[in-house]
């Protein structure tokens, strides 16, 4: 017996590893036809580790400190760029960070429309689409919260906006907004507690909700393109899914070509152009924080900016712009929902009849849509464009019992198919 | 298939878009940042005429060795408000006192480039113009009613602005009423090599940052055929 089997028998009488390495990647069998769309997962793994690492190093240099320094400066805006001039690689790190949040919300929501188009969140996945759904929303309070930390005019006025939402409560919205900042305005005391949540709190609810995820994965299986059950055809013998191959090797073999080409995009962008055109750095962000000029347009960081144009698609009712607050949880809440909204007897979109696809095609539109109008200024025509994608964005899923229980299906394939 | 084909073309063009509803036509600021002469004359030009009211705080003296300036050459030539070339460009003025001078405290122009962006500041420092309605006696064409007078007539003189009507159209170009020291377009030029330093200025690190790109792309090809053969070979015995 060499020592390195002795090593791994006596962590094995004391510390399950080589029955986790089975469960989990060796004999964990995964659907042999996953195609483009599965290495968005893996990816988001990825890039979650790489914002803890890179983060890790940011905090060391970064402060969070509102008041000025000797140039008239806030220290914490002072420190970002203490970071990008002076720490060595300290460009890079801070890059590679402000990317990775950017690359989180491309990642999550390419695996988010995985889901939609195969059915990944029908039974027996609900739990997991849920889990997956609480990621979704640590992650936006997450990037929220991060986002005010440089402490530029951006930051400032970015959060100003969403935290006054709150304030369109009624009866206590004041009083949640007031303490949600710690401070009748936004100050010393909201950078302290977002700079808490952002280092500590919401990464530790995050990491507990992605080991929730993925072990919610390993115990229902992995779904595939073709929407079908591989544990319904198991080897008589062995008891293993015919279209089942184990993870690992072949699925992490096959990742780390996606990690590459993933990385090949990524170090494009941070290293040639890390602001892309403003979009994942905003200009205006290079303004410090000032609590007395309030910039011409405010406009959210692209990922928000769907949810931003619905707020703004609602007209205000009794002077009241909750509504607008009503309508923009409700377009992210609704999504806890899919599992039940969706009525199909099938599950992928390969099955699905042309009812279906076209209100997924619709809803996809819509929610790009959405997207680029909230980064434009209101005109009257946008507003119009806003309602129009708004309404067809709700109604693909309050009408979604209706529509895909009268869908003519296609059967679906007893085996997977290529 | 061809939906998500048509779907990844909208999400290219939605920059495109978005870009359409800028006002403000801008000349194009010619940036190079591997003209090194040119960013010595602009940090030059800085140190000599920006630098007595804006500071550029988190700028080190000794950060100027990025365009091949010695610390000897930096300590001669461009020191004037600080004693060690490890400091930072900051100014003497008073917050205060510029605040009573100018209405505001003239800002930081560290990253001023980033935040502008150069085509801006290029369009800036050459749209001053004679305005009697101002306190200072300055206007420019794209700050209106700007607190900054003037730094540099001396060298392009003194424009006013033409406004002509055509009925509901209104057209103004600037005029060079009284020559200053420079030709217009040596005063082009000048002003093209400020602005190319405020960009190298505003990310001293960008030119590493591209160099290196190329490295790692490449490297990251490499890595891509070893492990797409990898995948091959280990994917061959799966049907």
């Amino acid at each position: 017996m060499s020592s390195l089997t002795k090593l791994v028998g006596w962590i094995d009488a004391r510390f399950p590893l080589t029955s986790n390495w089975k469960a989990h990647l060796s004999e964990y069998y995964a659907p042999k036809n996953f195609n483009f769309w599965y290495f968005f997962g893996s990816l988001a793994l990825l890039v979650l580790v790489m914002q803890i690492i890179t983060g890790i190093f940011l905090t060391m240099n970064y402060m969070p400190d509102a008041s000025l320094n000797n140039s008239g400066v806030p220290v914490a805006f002072a420190s970002v760029e203490y970071i990008m001039r002076d720490v060595p690689w300290g460009w890079l790190i801070r890059y590679m960070h402000s990317t990775g949040a950017s690359a989180f919300f491309i990642v999550v929501y390419l695996h988010m429309m995985r889901g939609l188009m195969y059915g990944s969140y029908r039974k027996p996945r609900e739990l997991l689409w849920i889990f997956g759904m609480l990621i979704y929303l640590a992650l936006m309070a997450e990037a929220f919260m991060g986002y005010l930390l440089p402490w530029g005019q951006m930051s400032f006025w970015g959060a100003q906006v969403i935290i006054n939402l709150f304030t369109a409560i009624p009866f206590v919205g004041p009083d949640i907004s007031l303490w949600i900042r710690g401070d009748y305005v936004i100050g010393e005391a909201t950078l302290n507690r977002f700079f808490a949540f952002h280092v500590i709190a919401v990464p530790l609810v995050l990491l507990g909700l992605v080991v929730a995820h993925v072990l919610a994965l390993h115990e229902v299986g992995s779904n595939n393109p073709d929407g079908i059950e591989i544990k319904k055809n198991k080897d008589p013998v062995t008891h293993i899914p015919l279209d089942g191959i184990p993870f690992h090797p072949y699925y992490t073999v096959k990742d780390i070509v996606g990690v590459v080409v993933f990385l090949m995009v990524f170090s494009a962008i941070v290293f040639f152009a890390p602001d892309v055109g403003g979009y994942f750095l905003e200009a205006n962000n290079f303004i410090p924080a000032d609590p007395f000029k309030t910039p011409p347009h405010i406009a959210p960081v692209w990922y928000f900016t769907p949810f931003y144009a619905i707020l703004r698609a609602v007209p205000p009712m009794f002077g009241s712009q909750f509504p607008g607050v009503v309508a923009m949880g409700v377009a992210v809440m609704i999504l806890f929902f899919l599992p039940w909204l969706d009525r199909g007897n099938v599950k992928s979109i390969r099955y699905r009849g042309t009812v279906y696809k076209v209100w997924l095609g619709l809803f996809v539109i819509s929610f790009i849509g959405l997207g680029v109008l909230g980064v434009l200024p209101v005109t009257p025509l946008y507003t119009i464009y806003s309602r129009i994608f708004s309404v067809i964005y709700f109604a693909f899923f309050f009408l979604m019992p209706w529509y895909t229980k009268i869908d003519k299906t296609k059967p679906e394939p007893a085996r997977v198919t290529g | 298939m061809n939906i998500i084909k048509k779907l990844l073309l909208l999400v290219l063009a939605a920059p495109v878009v978005a870009m359409a509803n800028e006002g403000l036509h801008l000349d194009k600021a010619p940036v190079n940042l591997n003209d090194k002469a040119s960013l010595q004359r602009g940090a030059k030009t800085f140190v000599n005429y920006c630098l007595s009211c804006h500071s550029a705080s988190y700028m080190r003296y000794n950060r100027l060795q990025d365009i091949g300036l010695t610390n000897d050459q930096i300590k001669d030539n461009l020191m004037f408000a600080a004693d060690k070339v490890g400091e930072t460009m900051t100014v003497a003025m008073r917050s205060k006192e510029a605040k009573v001078w100018f209405g505001a405290v003239p800002p930081d122009l560290t990253v001023i480039a980033r935040s502008r962006g150069a085509d801006y500041l290029y369009t800036y420092l050459r749209g001053f113009y004679r305005d009697d309605t101002r306190p200072t006696g300055w206007n420019n064409t794209v700050f209106d009613k700007v607190g900054m007078p003037h730094v540099l007539f001396g060298q392009q003189g003194e424009q006013v602005l033409h406004v002509e009507k055509h009925g509901e159209h209104e057209t103004s170009k600037l005029v060079l009423a009284k020559p200053g020291t420079m030709t217009a377009p040596e005063y082009d030029a000048m002003v093209a090599d400020l602005v190319n330093y405020l960009v190298y200025m505003g990310e001293p690190a960008q030119q590493t940052r591209m160099r290196l790109g190329v490295f790692v792309l490449l490297f990251l090809g490499f890595f891509f055929v070893v492990a797409y053969y990898l995948k091959k070979e280990f994917w061959k015995d799966v049907h």
